[in-house]
Protein backbone atom coordinates (compact mmCIF):
# COMPACT_ATOMS: atom_id res chain seq x y z
CA UNK A 1 0.00 0.00 0.00
CA UNK A 2 2.67 2.47 1.03
CA UNK A 3 4.87 1.22 -1.71
CA UNK A 4 1.85 2.08 -4.28
CA UNK A 5 1.95 5.30 -2.97
CA UNK A 6 5.37 6.06 -3.48
CA UNK A 7 5.05 4.44 -6.83
CA UNK A 8 2.41 7.04 -8.02
CA UNK A 9 4.48 9.75 -6.50
CA UNK A 10 7.91 9.06 -7.86
CA UNK A 11 7.40 6.99 -10.56
CA UNK A 12 10.08 4.36 -11.61
CA UNK A 13 12.57 7.10 -12.55
CA UNK A 14 11.96 9.08 -9.19
CA UNK A 15 12.37 5.70 -7.23
CA UNK A 16 15.59 5.17 -8.92
CA UNK A 17 16.96 8.52 -8.56
CA UNK A 18 15.92 8.31 -4.99
CA UNK A 19 17.71 5.41 -4.34
CA UNK A 20 21.16 6.88 -6.02
CA UNK A 21 20.99 9.87 -3.63
CA UNK A 22 20.74 7.56 -0.97
CA UNK A 23 23.41 5.64 -1.45
CA UNK A 24 25.54 9.21 -2.14
CA UNK A 25 24.33 10.37 0.92
CA UNK A 26 25.45 6.67 3.04
CA UNK A 27 28.80 7.28 1.12
CA UNK A 28 28.59 10.52 2.29
CA UNK A 29 28.57 9.87 5.59
CA UNK A 30 30.07 6.61 6.45
CA UNK A 31 32.07 6.65 2.95
CA UNK A 32 35.55 6.86 4.86
CA UNK A 33 34.36 4.31 6.86
CA UNK A 34 33.06 1.85 4.25
CA UNK A 35 36.09 2.01 1.93
CA UNK A 36 38.40 -1.18 1.63
CA UNK A 37 41.73 0.63 1.39
CA UNK A 38 43.28 3.31 2.56
CA UNK A 39 42.40 6.43 0.39
CA UNK A 40 45.29 8.90 0.44
CA UNK A 41 48.47 6.23 0.89
CA UNK A 42 49.98 5.94 -2.44
CA UNK A 43 52.14 3.16 -4.11
CA UNK A 44 53.52 3.93 -7.16
CA UNK A 45 53.97 0.25 -8.01
CA UNK A 46 50.46 -0.59 -8.69
CA UNK A 47 49.86 3.00 -10.35
CA UNK A 48 46.44 2.52 -13.50
CA UNK A 49 46.25 -1.33 -12.29
CA UNK A 50 43.27 -2.23 -13.46
CA UNK A 51 40.43 -4.03 -11.95
CA UNK A 52 41.04 -7.31 -9.37
CA UNK A 53 39.54 -9.30 -7.30
CA UNK A 54 39.04 -7.25 -4.36
CA UNK A 55 39.73 -3.64 -5.68
CA UNK A 56 36.67 -3.85 -8.84
CA UNK A 57 37.83 -0.22 -9.54
CA UNK A 58 41.66 -1.10 -10.13
CA UNK A 59 43.59 1.95 -9.04
CA UNK A 60 44.76 5.12 -9.84
CA UNK A 61 47.61 7.31 -10.85
CA UNK A 62 49.54 6.85 -7.64
CA UNK A 63 48.14 3.41 -6.57
CA UNK A 64 45.70 4.42 -4.40
CA UNK A 65 42.16 2.16 -4.48
CA UNK A 66 39.92 3.96 -6.69
CA UNK A 67 36.95 2.56 -5.10
CA UNK A 68 38.13 3.47 -1.65
CA UNK A 69 39.06 7.24 -2.96
CA UNK A 70 35.51 7.05 -4.54
CA UNK A 71 33.85 6.26 -1.21
CA UNK A 72 36.26 8.85 0.94
CA UNK A 73 35.24 11.63 -1.94
CA UNK A 74 32.00 11.42 -1.51
CA UNK A 75 32.05 13.58 1.52
CA UNK A 76 33.53 17.00 0.15
CA UNK A 77 31.69 16.14 -2.86
CA UNK A 78 27.83 16.46 -1.77
CA UNK A 79 28.72 18.20 1.80
CA UNK A 80 30.08 21.27 -0.36
CA UNK A 81 26.88 21.64 -2.74
CA UNK A 82 24.78 21.11 0.49
CA UNK A 83 26.34 24.37 2.37
CA UNK A 84 25.61 26.57 -0.70
CA UNK A 85 22.44 25.26 -0.87
CA UNK A 86 21.69 25.79 2.18
CA UNK A 87 23.67 28.86 2.59
CA UNK A 88 21.73 30.48 -0.86
CA UNK A 89 18.49 29.69 0.42
CA UNK A 90 19.09 30.67 3.70
CA UNK A 91 20.02 34.02 2.39
CA UNK A 92 17.46 34.11 -0.59
CA UNK A 93 14.50 33.56 2.01
CA UNK A 94 15.75 36.26 3.97
CA UNK A 95 16.01 38.84 1.44
CA UNK A 96 12.81 37.33 -0.05
CA UNK A 97 10.73 37.78 3.01
CA UNK A 98 12.13 41.34 3.44
CA UNK A 99 11.51 42.72 -0.30
CA UNK A 100 7.58 40.99 -0.11
CA UNK A 101 7.07 42.43 3.69
CA UNK A 102 8.48 46.34 3.25
CA UNK A 103 8.40 46.55 -0.66
CA UNK A 104 8.76 49.99 -2.21
CA UNK A 105 12.22 51.23 -1.79
CA UNK A 106 13.60 48.11 -0.04
CA UNK A 107 11.86 45.87 -2.68
CA UNK A 108 13.15 47.81 -5.40
CA UNK A 109 16.83 48.25 -3.90
CA UNK A 110 16.89 44.34 -2.93
CA UNK A 111 15.71 43.28 -6.77
CA UNK A 112 18.24 46.07 -8.15
CA UNK A 113 21.17 44.80 -6.33
CA UNK A 114 20.26 40.93 -7.20
CA UNK A 115 20.22 42.14 -10.64
CA UNK A 116 23.55 43.62 -10.48
CA UNK A 117 25.05 40.31 -8.77
CA UNK A 118 23.57 38.62 -11.91
CA UNK A 119 26.50 39.83 -14.04
CA UNK A 120 29.06 37.62 -11.95
CA UNK A 121 28.76 33.97 -13.18
CA UNK A 122 29.42 31.67 -10.42
CA UNK A 123 32.77 30.22 -11.67
CA UNK A 124 34.70 33.53 -12.00
CA UNK A 125 33.06 34.86 -8.17
CA UNK A 126 34.80 31.58 -7.04
CA UNK A 127 37.50 32.03 -8.96
CA UNK A 128 38.35 35.30 -7.51
CA UNK A 129 37.46 34.06 -4.23
CA UNK A 130 39.84 31.37 -4.02
CA UNK A 131 42.43 33.59 -5.25
CA UNK A 132 41.86 36.10 -2.65
CA UNK A 133 41.43 33.79 0.42
CA UNK A 134 43.55 30.78 -1.03
CA UNK A 135 41.98 27.80 -3.19
CA UNK A 136 39.62 25.36 -0.82
CA UNK A 137 36.64 24.32 -0.60
CA UNK A 138 35.23 27.12 2.20
CA UNK A 139 36.06 30.11 -0.42
CA UNK A 140 34.46 28.24 -3.30
CA UNK A 141 31.66 27.32 -1.66
CA UNK A 142 30.58 30.65 -0.22
CA UNK A 143 31.41 32.93 -3.50
CA UNK A 144 28.91 30.10 -5.26
CA UNK A 145 26.58 30.79 -2.42
CA UNK A 146 26.69 34.15 -2.99
CA UNK A 147 26.66 33.58 -7.32
CA UNK A 148 23.36 31.77 -6.36
CA UNK A 149 21.64 34.40 -4.46
CA UNK A 150 19.72 36.21 -7.17
CA UNK A 151 18.33 32.87 -8.76
CA UNK A 152 17.00 31.78 -5.22
CA UNK A 153 16.03 35.10 -4.14
CA UNK A 154 14.04 36.15 -7.52
CA UNK A 155 12.10 33.09 -7.16
CA UNK A 156 11.49 32.93 -3.01
CA UNK A 157 10.13 37.11 -3.86
CA UNK A 158 7.22 35.69 -5.65
CA UNK A 159 6.66 33.04 -3.73
CA UNK A 160 6.68 35.20 -1.12
CA UNK A 161 4.32 38.48 -2.34
CA UNK A 162 1.81 35.27 -2.76
CA UNK A 163 1.32 34.53 0.41
CA UNK A 164 1.43 37.81 1.64
CA UNK A 165 -1.63 38.12 0.44
CA UNK A 166 -3.31 35.45 1.77
CA UNK A 167 -5.82 35.71 4.29
CA UNK A 168 -4.41 33.95 6.64
CA UNK A 169 -1.41 36.95 7.20
CA UNK A 170 -4.03 39.47 7.27
CA UNK A 171 -5.75 37.62 10.57
CA UNK A 172 -2.47 36.62 11.71
CA UNK A 173 -1.43 40.62 11.87
CA UNK A 174 -4.95 41.47 13.33
CA UNK A 175 -4.19 38.89 16.03
CA UNK A 176 -1.70 41.21 16.33
CA UNK A 177 1.42 38.25 15.82
CA UNK A 178 4.82 40.15 15.00
CA UNK A 179 6.55 40.09 11.63
CA UNK A 180 9.40 37.92 12.31
CA UNK A 181 6.88 35.45 13.81
CA UNK A 182 4.49 35.50 10.87
CA UNK A 183 7.79 35.47 8.48
CA UNK A 184 9.40 32.31 10.39
CA UNK A 185 6.29 30.49 12.08
CA UNK A 186 4.05 31.07 9.68
CA UNK A 187 4.79 31.53 5.94
CA UNK A 188 8.27 29.98 5.44
CA UNK A 189 7.03 26.51 6.47
CA UNK A 190 3.78 27.52 3.79
CA UNK A 191 6.41 27.84 1.03
CA UNK A 192 8.67 25.05 2.31
CA UNK A 193 7.63 22.74 -1.12
CA UNK A 194 8.57 24.81 -3.37
CA UNK A 195 12.06 25.85 -1.02
CA UNK A 196 12.52 22.15 -0.85
CA UNK A 197 12.13 21.64 -5.09
CA UNK A 198 14.05 24.89 -5.71
CA UNK A 199 17.03 23.50 -3.50
CA UNK A 200 16.79 19.84 -4.50
CA UNK A 201 17.66 21.95 -8.36
CA UNK A 202 20.22 24.26 -6.90
CA UNK A 203 22.37 21.27 -5.51
CA UNK A 204 22.63 20.34 -8.51
CA UNK A 205 24.05 23.51 -10.15
CA UNK A 206 25.95 23.63 -7.21
CA UNK A 207 27.58 20.35 -7.30
CA UNK A 208 28.91 20.22 -11.35
CA UNK A 209 30.26 23.82 -10.21
CA UNK A 210 31.80 22.67 -7.24
CA UNK A 211 33.53 19.87 -9.00
CA UNK A 212 34.38 22.23 -12.18
CA UNK A 213 36.50 24.50 -9.08
CA UNK A 214 38.45 21.28 -7.66
CA UNK A 215 39.16 19.92 -11.19
CA UNK A 216 40.53 23.33 -11.48
CA UNK A 217 42.70 23.12 -8.79
CA UNK A 218 40.68 25.65 -6.92
CA UNK A 219 38.25 23.98 -4.67
CA UNK A 220 39.65 20.39 -2.75
CA UNK A 221 43.26 20.16 -2.61
CA UNK A 222 45.33 16.69 -3.17
CA UNK A 223 45.70 14.26 -1.88
CA UNK A 224 42.37 14.98 -0.13
CA UNK A 225 39.83 12.66 -1.60
CA UNK A 226 37.50 14.60 -3.95
CA UNK A 227 35.56 13.38 -7.30
CA UNK A 228 36.23 16.70 -9.23
CA UNK A 229 39.98 16.07 -7.78
CA UNK A 230 39.80 12.35 -8.84
CA UNK A 231 39.00 13.53 -12.37
CA UNK A 232 41.72 15.93 -13.11
CA UNK A 233 44.52 14.26 -11.35
CA UNK A 234 43.58 10.99 -13.31
CA UNK A 235 42.84 13.27 -16.42
CA UNK A 236 46.68 12.02 -18.38
CA UNK A 237 45.42 8.09 -17.99
CA UNK A 238 43.04 9.04 -20.70
CA UNK A 239 45.54 9.80 -22.90
CA UNK A 240 47.53 7.08 -21.69
CA UNK A 241 45.34 4.17 -21.97
CA UNK A 242 44.02 4.03 -18.13
CA UNK A 243 40.91 5.86 -18.88
CA UNK A 244 38.21 3.62 -15.40
CA UNK A 245 39.88 6.16 -12.70
CA UNK A 246 38.88 9.11 -14.37
CA UNK A 247 35.70 7.94 -15.70
CA UNK A 248 34.47 6.21 -12.76
CA UNK A 249 34.73 9.65 -10.78
CA UNK A 250 32.87 11.69 -14.16
CA UNK A 251 29.84 8.91 -13.58
CA UNK A 252 29.77 9.74 -9.70
CA UNK A 253 29.14 13.45 -10.09
CA UNK A 254 26.78 12.56 -13.19
CA UNK A 255 24.27 10.12 -11.53
CA UNK A 256 23.89 12.34 -8.72
CA UNK A 257 23.31 15.52 -10.92
CA UNK A 258 20.93 13.36 -12.91
CA UNK A 259 19.27 12.23 -10.03
CA UNK A 260 18.85 15.96 -8.26
CA UNK A 261 17.60 17.16 -12.10
CA UNK A 262 14.93 13.90 -12.23
CA UNK A 263 13.57 14.23 -8.56
CA UNK A 264 13.82 18.30 -8.31
CA UNK A 265 11.78 18.46 -11.71
CA UNK A 266 9.06 15.95 -9.69
CA UNK A 267 9.26 17.98 -6.71
CA UNK A 268 9.09 21.37 -8.69
CA UNK A 269 6.15 20.04 -11.12
CA UNK A 270 4.22 19.49 -7.42
CA UNK A 271 5.29 22.98 -5.71
CA UNK A 272 4.02 24.96 -8.43
CA UNK A 273 0.05 23.02 -8.66
CA UNK B 1 14.52 53.64 -27.56
CA UNK B 2 13.43 53.91 -23.87
CA UNK B 3 13.71 50.54 -23.09
CA UNK B 4 17.07 50.59 -24.50
CA UNK B 5 18.36 53.50 -22.70
CA UNK B 6 17.61 52.00 -19.19
CA UNK B 7 19.06 48.80 -20.28
CA UNK B 8 22.37 50.56 -21.15
CA UNK B 9 22.02 52.40 -17.60
CA UNK B 10 21.75 48.79 -16.07
CA UNK B 11 24.30 47.19 -18.29
CA UNK B 12 26.95 50.36 -16.87
CA UNK B 13 25.22 50.20 -13.57
CA UNK B 14 25.93 46.12 -13.63
CA UNK B 15 29.64 46.82 -14.89
CA UNK B 16 30.48 49.75 -12.11
CA UNK B 17 29.45 47.34 -9.41
CA UNK B 18 31.10 44.47 -10.68
CA UNK B 19 34.47 46.24 -11.11
CA UNK B 20 33.79 47.59 -7.98
CA UNK B 21 33.75 43.60 -6.68
CA UNK B 22 36.75 42.81 -8.79
CA UNK B 23 38.86 45.94 -6.84
CA UNK B 24 37.20 45.28 -3.96
CA UNK B 25 39.35 41.75 -3.65
CA UNK B 26 42.38 43.27 -2.89
CA UNK B 27 40.64 44.65 -0.11
CA UNK B 28 39.10 41.86 1.55
CA UNK B 29 42.06 39.80 1.53
CA UNK B 30 43.75 38.67 4.93
CA UNK B 31 46.87 41.01 5.17
CA UNK B 32 47.39 43.88 3.41
CA UNK B 33 46.62 45.09 -0.53
CA UNK B 34 50.08 44.88 -0.94
CA UNK B 35 50.51 41.30 0.41
CA UNK B 36 47.27 39.99 -1.75
CA UNK B 37 49.23 42.03 -4.85
CA UNK B 38 52.45 40.03 -4.70
CA UNK B 39 50.84 37.05 -3.50
CA UNK B 40 52.42 36.75 -0.25
CA UNK B 41 56.17 36.64 -2.28
CA UNK B 42 58.89 38.93 -0.35
CA UNK B 43 59.83 41.53 -2.82
CA UNK B 44 62.35 44.02 -3.15
CA UNK B 45 62.15 47.32 -1.96
CA UNK B 46 62.17 48.96 -5.23
CA UNK B 47 59.33 46.52 -6.55
CA UNK B 48 57.36 47.50 -3.10
CA UNK B 49 57.53 51.13 -4.20
CA UNK B 50 56.39 50.54 -7.92
CA UNK B 51 53.39 48.76 -6.80
CA UNK B 52 52.88 51.71 -4.11
CA UNK B 53 53.24 54.08 -6.95
CA UNK B 54 51.31 51.93 -9.49
CA UNK B 55 47.90 50.97 -7.12
CA UNK B 56 48.42 54.50 -5.19
CA UNK B 57 48.02 52.63 -2.11
CA UNK B 58 48.77 55.37 0.15
CA UNK B 59 45.39 57.33 -1.09
CA UNK B 60 42.34 56.32 0.34
CA UNK B 61 40.35 53.64 -0.94
CA UNK B 62 38.00 55.60 -3.52
CA UNK B 63 40.35 57.20 -5.06
CA UNK B 64 42.61 54.08 -5.80
CA UNK B 65 39.63 52.66 -7.00
CA UNK B 66 38.96 55.41 -9.19
CA UNK B 67 42.68 55.40 -10.50
CA UNK B 68 42.33 51.57 -11.00
CA UNK B 69 38.80 52.02 -12.98
CA UNK B 70 40.92 54.86 -14.88
CA UNK B 71 43.67 52.63 -16.03
CA UNK B 72 41.22 49.46 -16.77
CA UNK B 73 39.53 51.72 -19.03
CA UNK B 74 41.90 53.07 -20.91
CA UNK B 75 43.16 49.57 -21.30
CA UNK B 76 45.71 49.60 -18.66
CA UNK B 77 45.51 46.27 -16.45
CA UNK B 78 48.43 46.34 -14.95
CA UNK B 79 51.40 44.13 -14.79
CA UNK B 80 51.28 40.13 -14.03
CA UNK B 81 53.57 39.49 -11.06
CA UNK B 82 54.64 36.24 -12.13
CA UNK B 83 55.31 36.93 -15.79
CA UNK B 84 56.41 40.45 -15.28
CA UNK B 85 54.47 41.56 -18.64
CA UNK B 86 51.32 43.85 -19.00
CA UNK B 87 48.22 42.05 -18.17
CA UNK B 88 46.34 43.67 -21.26
CA UNK B 89 49.13 41.94 -23.62
CA UNK B 90 48.60 39.10 -21.59
CA UNK B 91 44.87 38.98 -22.67
CA UNK B 92 45.26 40.28 -26.06
CA UNK B 93 47.46 37.14 -26.91
CA UNK B 94 44.93 35.13 -25.69
CA UNK B 95 41.36 36.59 -25.93
CA UNK B 96 40.80 34.81 -29.44
CA UNK B 97 41.34 31.57 -28.47
CA UNK B 98 38.68 32.25 -25.78
CA UNK B 99 36.13 34.23 -28.21
CA UNK B 100 36.56 31.20 -30.92
CA UNK B 101 35.71 28.42 -28.64
CA UNK B 102 32.80 30.27 -27.38
CA UNK B 103 31.67 31.50 -30.88
CA UNK B 104 31.60 27.86 -32.01
CA UNK B 105 29.53 26.08 -29.17
CA UNK B 106 27.36 28.86 -29.82
CA UNK B 107 26.92 27.74 -33.09
CA UNK B 108 26.44 24.58 -32.37
CA UNK B 109 24.08 25.04 -29.38
CA UNK B 110 21.92 27.23 -31.86
CA UNK B 111 21.65 24.50 -34.68
CA UNK B 112 22.23 21.38 -32.75
CA UNK B 113 19.97 22.57 -30.24
CA UNK B 114 17.41 24.53 -31.38
CA UNK B 115 17.11 22.21 -34.81
CA UNK B 116 16.67 18.91 -32.24
CA UNK B 117 14.17 20.91 -30.02
CA UNK B 118 12.25 21.63 -33.67
CA UNK B 119 12.14 18.29 -34.80
CA UNK B 120 11.22 16.75 -31.72
CA UNK B 121 8.30 19.05 -30.99
CA UNK B 122 6.87 18.88 -34.71
CA UNK B 123 7.29 15.46 -34.41
CA UNK B 124 5.61 13.63 -31.48
CA UNK B 125 6.50 9.59 -31.69
CA UNK B 126 9.72 7.65 -30.98
CA UNK B 127 11.82 10.65 -32.51
CA UNK B 128 10.44 13.18 -29.56
CA UNK B 129 10.83 10.51 -26.45
CA UNK B 130 14.46 9.31 -27.43
CA UNK B 131 15.02 13.05 -27.54
CA UNK B 132 13.30 13.62 -24.09
CA UNK B 133 15.34 10.89 -22.56
CA UNK B 134 18.37 11.89 -24.25
CA UNK B 135 18.42 15.31 -23.65
CA UNK B 136 17.85 14.64 -20.05
CA UNK B 137 20.94 12.59 -19.27
CA UNK B 138 23.17 15.21 -21.48
CA UNK B 139 21.63 18.65 -19.81
CA UNK B 140 23.46 16.45 -16.76
CA UNK B 141 26.59 16.02 -18.01
CA UNK B 142 29.32 18.56 -16.98
CA UNK B 143 31.85 20.35 -18.94
CA UNK B 144 34.76 18.33 -17.58
CA UNK B 145 33.33 14.69 -17.99
CA UNK B 146 32.19 15.85 -21.65
CA UNK B 147 36.00 16.89 -21.96
CA UNK B 148 37.35 13.02 -20.82
CA UNK B 149 34.80 11.38 -22.39
CA UNK B 150 34.91 12.92 -26.02
CA UNK B 151 39.48 12.76 -25.58
CA UNK B 152 38.66 8.90 -24.56
CA UNK B 153 36.62 8.63 -27.89
CA UNK B 154 37.08 10.93 -30.38
CA UNK B 155 41.19 11.63 -29.78
CA UNK B 156 42.66 8.30 -28.07
CA UNK B 157 40.45 5.64 -29.84
CA UNK B 158 39.35 6.81 -32.99
CA UNK B 159 41.85 9.11 -33.58
CA UNK B 160 39.44 11.69 -35.49
CA UNK B 161 40.85 14.86 -33.40
CA UNK B 162 43.90 15.85 -31.93
CA UNK B 163 43.99 15.60 -28.30
CA UNK B 164 45.63 19.09 -27.21
CA UNK B 165 43.93 22.23 -28.83
CA UNK B 166 46.82 24.40 -29.01
CA UNK B 167 46.19 26.08 -32.52
CA UNK B 168 47.68 28.76 -34.22
CA UNK B 169 47.20 26.65 -37.81
CA UNK B 170 45.01 27.89 -40.93
CA UNK B 171 41.58 27.93 -40.59
CA UNK B 172 40.81 24.85 -41.59
CA UNK B 173 43.15 23.48 -38.86
CA UNK B 174 42.05 25.90 -36.33
CA UNK B 175 38.20 24.16 -36.58
CA UNK B 176 39.64 20.81 -36.16
CA UNK B 177 41.45 21.59 -33.03
CA UNK B 178 38.34 23.64 -31.64
CA UNK B 179 36.10 21.24 -32.55
CA UNK B 180 36.55 18.91 -29.32
CA UNK B 181 36.50 21.64 -27.25
CA UNK B 182 33.42 23.49 -28.67
CA UNK B 183 31.36 20.09 -28.40
CA UNK B 184 32.62 19.67 -24.89
CA UNK B 185 31.72 23.35 -23.53
CA UNK B 186 28.72 22.79 -25.49
CA UNK B 187 27.12 19.57 -25.10
CA UNK B 188 24.95 20.56 -21.67
CA UNK B 189 23.34 23.53 -22.89
CA UNK B 190 22.61 21.99 -26.70
CA UNK B 191 20.67 19.91 -23.86
CA UNK B 192 19.01 22.64 -22.24
CA UNK B 193 18.43 24.67 -25.45
CA UNK B 194 16.59 21.52 -27.21
CA UNK B 195 14.61 20.73 -24.36
CA UNK B 196 13.44 24.52 -23.70
CA UNK B 197 12.81 24.70 -27.88
CA UNK B 198 10.63 21.22 -28.17
CA UNK B 199 8.66 22.88 -25.07
CA UNK B 200 8.05 25.87 -26.29
CA UNK B 201 6.97 24.29 -29.74
CA UNK B 202 4.60 21.70 -28.47
CA UNK B 203 3.22 24.74 -26.00
CA UNK B 204 2.23 27.21 -29.08
CA UNK B 205 0.60 24.01 -31.36
CA UNK B 206 -1.26 23.38 -28.80
CA UNK B 207 -2.98 27.32 -28.89
CA UNK B 208 -6.31 27.77 -30.69
CA UNK B 209 -4.48 30.29 -33.28
CA UNK B 210 -2.64 27.15 -34.40
CA UNK B 211 -5.50 25.04 -34.60
CA UNK B 212 -7.91 28.06 -36.11
CA UNK B 213 -5.04 28.24 -38.96
CA UNK B 214 -5.20 24.51 -39.41
CA UNK B 215 -8.75 24.74 -39.95
CA UNK B 216 -8.61 27.81 -42.20
CA UNK B 217 -6.75 25.22 -44.56
CA UNK B 218 -3.29 26.87 -44.29
CA UNK B 219 -0.78 24.78 -45.11
CA UNK B 220 0.70 23.08 -42.57
CA UNK B 221 4.38 24.60 -43.90
CA UNK B 222 3.19 28.33 -43.77
CA UNK B 223 0.92 27.27 -40.44
CA UNK B 224 4.66 25.92 -39.02
CA UNK B 225 6.98 29.20 -39.98
CA UNK B 226 3.81 32.00 -39.36
CA UNK B 227 2.47 30.51 -36.42
CA UNK B 228 4.52 28.10 -34.61
CA UNK B 229 8.23 29.17 -35.05
CA UNK B 230 7.71 33.18 -34.86
CA UNK B 231 5.54 32.52 -31.78
CA UNK B 232 7.66 30.31 -29.91
CA UNK B 233 11.22 32.07 -31.26
CA UNK B 234 11.20 34.33 -27.73
CA UNK B 235 11.29 31.58 -24.99
CA UNK B 236 14.42 30.39 -27.16
CA UNK B 237 15.79 33.34 -28.03
CA UNK B 238 15.80 33.72 -23.95
CA UNK B 239 17.48 30.53 -23.10
CA UNK B 240 20.09 30.26 -25.92
CA UNK B 241 21.32 34.29 -24.76
CA UNK B 242 21.38 32.57 -21.26
CA UNK B 243 23.39 29.46 -22.44
CA UNK B 244 25.47 31.08 -24.39
CA UNK B 245 26.60 33.91 -22.08
CA UNK B 246 26.83 31.42 -19.24
CA UNK B 247 29.86 29.41 -21.60
CA UNK B 248 31.81 32.61 -20.87
CA UNK B 249 32.96 31.34 -17.45
CA UNK B 250 32.60 27.79 -18.04
CA UNK B 251 35.44 28.30 -20.84
CA UNK B 252 37.89 28.33 -18.30
CA UNK B 253 37.06 24.31 -17.75
CA UNK B 254 36.97 23.09 -21.27
CA UNK B 255 40.60 25.41 -21.90
CA UNK B 256 42.60 23.63 -18.93
CA UNK B 257 40.48 19.99 -19.52
CA UNK B 258 42.37 20.64 -23.49
CA UNK B 259 45.45 22.32 -22.36
CA UNK B 260 44.18 25.35 -24.12
CA UNK B 261 46.18 28.58 -24.98
CA UNK B 262 42.77 30.83 -23.51
CA UNK B 263 41.51 33.32 -21.27
CA UNK B 264 40.14 30.64 -19.14
CA UNK B 265 42.60 28.44 -18.50
CA UNK B 266 45.37 31.13 -18.20
CA UNK B 267 42.74 32.80 -15.42
CA UNK B 268 42.69 29.40 -13.71
CA UNK B 269 46.79 29.46 -13.71
CA UNK B 270 46.97 32.98 -12.24
CA UNK B 271 44.36 32.35 -9.40
CA UNK B 272 46.51 29.37 -8.60
CA UNK B 273 49.31 31.50 -8.35
CA UNK B 274 47.97 34.04 -6.60
CA UNK B 275 48.85 36.55 -9.65
CA UNK B 276 45.64 39.10 -8.56
CA UNK B 277 46.45 41.85 -11.09
CA UNK B 278 45.74 38.95 -13.94
CA UNK B 279 42.60 37.59 -12.30
CA UNK B 280 41.17 40.86 -11.88
CA UNK B 281 41.81 41.63 -15.50
CA UNK B 282 40.48 38.64 -17.07
CA UNK B 283 37.53 38.71 -14.52
CA UNK B 284 36.71 42.37 -15.94
CA UNK B 285 37.09 41.15 -19.42
CA UNK B 286 34.92 38.54 -18.83
CA UNK B 287 32.13 39.97 -16.95
CA UNK B 288 32.15 42.65 -19.28
CA UNK B 289 31.74 39.97 -22.19
CA UNK B 290 28.75 38.23 -19.96
CA UNK B 291 26.87 41.43 -19.49
CA UNK B 292 27.13 42.70 -22.94
CA UNK B 293 25.76 39.03 -24.30
CA UNK B 294 22.88 39.86 -21.69
CA UNK B 295 22.01 42.95 -23.08
CA UNK B 296 22.01 42.10 -26.77
CA UNK B 297 19.33 38.82 -25.78
CA UNK B 298 17.19 41.48 -24.02
CA UNK B 299 17.61 43.45 -27.27
CA UNK B 300 16.99 40.96 -29.05
CA UNK B 301 13.62 39.55 -26.86
CA UNK B 302 12.26 42.84 -27.46
CA UNK B 303 13.03 42.67 -31.11
CA UNK B 304 10.65 40.03 -31.58
CA UNK B 305 8.13 40.98 -28.72
CA UNK B 306 6.71 44.19 -29.07
CA UNK B 307 4.90 44.03 -25.85
CA UNK B 308 8.35 44.22 -23.76
CA UNK B 309 8.83 47.80 -25.55
CA UNK B 310 6.42 49.12 -24.82
CA UNK B 311 6.92 48.55 -21.33
CA UNK B 312 4.20 45.80 -20.24
CA UNK B 313 4.54 42.56 -19.20
CA UNK B 314 4.87 39.67 -21.65
CA UNK B 315 2.73 36.84 -20.15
Amino acid sequence: MKRGLMNRKLGAAGIISAVVIGVAVLAAVAGPGLAPDNPTLPDLQIAWVGPVAGHLLGFDFEGRDVLSRLLAGAQSSMLGPLVVVSLAMAGGAVFALTAAWRRGAADAVISSGMDVLFAFPGILLAVLATTVFGAGLTAAAVALAIAYLPYVARVLRSGALRERNQPYVQALEVQGASVPRICFGHVLPNMSRIIVAQSTVLFGYAMVDLAAISFLGLGVQPPAANWGVMISENEPGILQGYPLPALAAGACVVAVVIAVNVLGERLLDKAVL
Amino acid sequence: MRFLVRRLAMLAGSLLVASFVIFGALYLAPGSALAALSGGRALPAASVAILNQRYHLNAPFLAQYWYWLENAVHGNLGISITLRENVSTLIGNRIWTTAGLVLYASLIICVGGIGLGVLAGLRPGWLDTSALVTTAVTAAIPSFVASIVLLLVFAVKLGWFPALATGGGGFATDVRTFTLPAVALALSSLAIVARVTRAAIRDEADKEHVQTAISRGIPARQVIQRHILRNAAIPITTVSAITVASLIAVSAVVETAFSMNGLGAYLVQAAQSKDLAVVQGISLVLVTAFVVVNLLADVLYAVLDPRVKLGTKAS
